[in-house]
């Protein structure tokens, strides 16, 4: 009996610890979503449980004409389809190098890029104005993507190229005896086994620009190109407690989708990440 | 450069010229190559060196000179697009000058192939050979060349500036800048103000990585236990919810985070803690704030690890615990001898990365309370790490000469630890366990 009791006992801890967790883990996220139901503008009259919901605020940002809401929106959208395109396109290719060519230098290069992933492109910021106010550049969607794509590609790379690396290389070494050239077999072999980690540094790099507000709030200066990010941060940027509603409301239409394409691609996002990281 | 395989002729070996003349004759680009009898080669050569040479002889050369001087009237020069153009200039020199040094060997490889008999291939075999052979270098080249641009340059640039003098009060267009070798690392080491910010920031980094990384790891670890007990149900909710933090934007929960422990209004104050009767305040003192970070990043974090440690305690078999329980081990011994080495030796390398994730972590730092509160007699903030205090001196105070000196103080941890990892990857793969 004794036995019986322990372990029950056990099953009733592990469940308050989850209880606990869960409490702690919803607590904002609820405080947030009831911000965003709350009358009024300010933080500081909203309490946690609305005496009345109000979607004013979710209203406010599509319809009244001093949102910009949906013009960021688009412009996330459209920086994120182009960055997630060119991204996939270039980290395939430059993977597929690495992963099945020898050639000069092979060793020397991916441990340049290895060491460029390493240092956060934020500490070179101040130049990369400059930079890109010297070919004119800034201020655009192209300085952007060009900013994205690039920067993010090191990275990149090393997640397709580990996972490259476990795919046997009698596959493409056959389809090149069979005198297929060095774009036939990529396309034809490899892309459809590297799929579906392609699909996830599709999904990185479509994600990023709605998550980032450093790198447009260097470039971008005119409030009509802001992405969504940039422009919420503007929000309340100057004055905390004043906009916090609706925010709360702009934040919340960002993060659902987001939430929800993660939580049902996680089998796969989490395969491919291990698999990327213990073998590259 | 193979751009001419071994395409084996019938022609016995020993005509053409010497190597060595051959090379000699290259310094002027393409001659080489005539007395090679390359002779379309050889024009190619020599016209892209002509036109090379014509376009960018003067920007070359006024890029560095701008570089040496960066500049000489603040009417008509910028410093900084001074030390830009000055920096491009540097890296064409060196890419033209490996383009020099390519030729020239070309021409010996080319004249001492021919010695050993090999057949000069036909332009149209050149074009095809050099797509055959070369084809790693047309997608590697014009990687490295964005590379250069958006990743080294920017880089090479924050060095140059930790020697100049550039501050918010001596900054282009009004002023020029000028060279001042060592000034700002000897500022930085030498006057209080600077010693002190950069030993409190240091501290804190540290503290901030280790402990907040270790945290989250061992919460994740710990609820993954839990979780993976064959008692418990509802497992797949459980897991779900737990994920959350890492599926909502962190740009998002952040601000959220620093709303709700707003030491007035927030919802920390105002609904838990006024149920013990106190009221924290959470931004504005040194101590709870850094407390506060550390809790939000532990939110924030643990869901990766969790999920990973998760997945690797799915795939031990049980047949080591089976074992484990006909030998009579104890819980605690099948947790220290199968689970937690399974654990650990598959998630190292990702659980090493977080640690350098937290070390860069400047979107929690600076969105959270902008590395505040303030602290007298100190240029950083309470919770400034590295990289958030390199941004708030370059943006909020126009700092641009301290911020690029600390840069590379972080430059040299970040390099620091790249070594290290390299040495692991290294050994990883000699040893040969992947």
């Amino acid at each position: 009996m004794g036995h019986k009791l322990k372990s029950r006992l056990e099953v009733a801890g592990i469940y308050l610890v989850v209880l606990i967790m869960f409490a702690v883990i919803l607590y904002p996220l609820l405080w947030a979503v009831s911000i965003s139901l709350n009358p009024g503008t300010s933080m500081f009259s909203s309490k946690l449980i609305p005496d009345s919901l109000s979607l004013e605020h979710y209203k406010w940002l599509f319809y009244d004409p001093r949102s910009d809401y949906v013009l960021w929106y688009k412009n996330t959208i459209y920086v994120a389809v182009l960055n997630a395109l060119f991204s996939v396109i270039m980290v395939g290719l430059v993977a597929f190098v690495f992963s099945r060519y020898h050639f000069a230098g092979r060793k020397n290069s991916i441990y340049a890029v290895l060491l460029m992933q390493m240092f956060p492109v934020l500490m070179g910021m101040v130049a990369i104005y400059l930079l890109l106010n010297l070919v004119g550049l800034l201020d655009t969607f192209a300085g952007l993507i060009i900013f994205y794509v690039v920067g993010g590609l090191p990275m990149n790379v090393f997640l397709v190229k580990g996972y490259m690396d476990t795919i046997p290389r009698d596959l493409d070494e056959s389809a090149k005896m069979d005198g297929a050239g060095h774009l036939t077999t990529y396309f034809r072999i490899l892309f459809p086994l590297v799929r579906p980690i392609l699909a996830v540094v599709a999904l990185f790099t479509f994600m990023a620009p709605f998550m980032d507000f450093l790198t447009p709030r260097i470039i971008l200066r005119s409030p009509e190109k802001f992405t969504i990010a940039l422009g919420l941060f503007s929000f309340i940027n100057d004055k905390v407690g004043n906009n916090f509603t609706m925010f709360a409301a702009g934040t919340i239409l960002v993060a659902l989708p987001i939430a929800i394409v993660f939580l049902l691609l996680q089998r796969y996002l989490i395969a491919g990440l291990a698999e990327g990281a213990t073998k590259g | 450069m193979q751009i001419h395989h071994a395409t084996a002729g019938g022609t016995p070996a020993g005509y053409g010229p010497a190597p060595r003349t051959a090379a000699l004759l290259s310094i002027v680009p393409g001659l080489g190559q005539f007395a090679n009898r390359r002779y379309i080669k050889g024009v190619i050569f020599l016209l892209l060196a002509a036109a090379l040479g014509i376009a960018l002889a003067a920007p070359v050369v006024n890029g560095v000179y701008g570089f040496v001087t960066l500049g000489s009237n603040p009417d008509v020069d910028d410093s900084r697009t001074l030390l830009v153009e000055g920096i491009i200039a540097i890296l064409l020199l060196v890419v033209l000058a490996a383009a020099y040094a390519l030729n020239i060997r070309d021409a010996y490889r080319d004249a001492a192939k021919r010695r050993e008999g090999y057949r000069i291939p036909s332009v149209r075999q050149a074009f095809h050979d050099s797509w055959e052979h070369g084809f790693p270098y047309f997608v590697i080249v014009p990687t490295f060349m964005l590379l250069t641009m958006i990743v080294i340059f920017p880089l090479l640039f924050m060095i140059c500036l930790a020697f100049t003098n550039y501050n918010l009060y001596n900054s282009p267009p009004a002023h020029l800048l000028d060279w001042v070798a060592f000034d700002n690392f000897v500022a930085l080491f030498t006057e209080g103000i600077w010693t002190k910010s950069l030993l409190a920031v240091l501290t804190w980094t540290v503290v901030w990585t280790l402990v907040a990384t270790s945290l989250q790891i061992t919460l994740a670890f710990f609820l993954a236990l839990l979780v993976n007990d064959a008692r418990v149900r509802f497992k797949k909710l459980i897991r779900t919810v737990f994920i959350l933090p890492w599926a909502v934007p962190s740009f998002m929960t952040v601000l959220v985070f620093a709303a709700m422990f707003n030491d007035t209004f927030g919802s920390v104050n105002r609904d838990i803690m006024s149920l013990f009767g106190t009221s924290v305040p959470w931004l504005t003192d040194p101590t709870w704030a850094r407390i506060a970070i550390i809790f939000v990043q532990i939110w924030l974090g643990f869901p990766y690890v969790f999920t990973l440690v998760t997945g690797v305690l799915q795939s031990i078999s049980r047949d080591w615990y089976e074992a484990a329980d006909v030998d009579g081990g104890s819980r605690w011994d099948k947790m220290r001898f199968i689970t937690l080495p399974h654990v650990l030796y598959a998630t190292a390398p990702l659980l090493i990365m977080q640690f350098s994730y937290n070390f860069n972590n400047f979107n929690i730092i600076y969105l959270f309370n902008k590395g505040g509160p303030p602290v007298p007699g100190q240029s950083s903030g309470a919770t400034d790490i590295l990289i958030s205090w390199v941004y708030t001196l370059t943006f909020d105070q126009n700092n641009y000469k301290m911020a690029a000196a600390i840069s590379i103080i972080m430059g040299l941890v970040v390099a620091l630890f790249a070594f290290f990892q390299f040495r692991r990857t290294r050994s990883f793969r000699e040893e040969g366990m992947y």
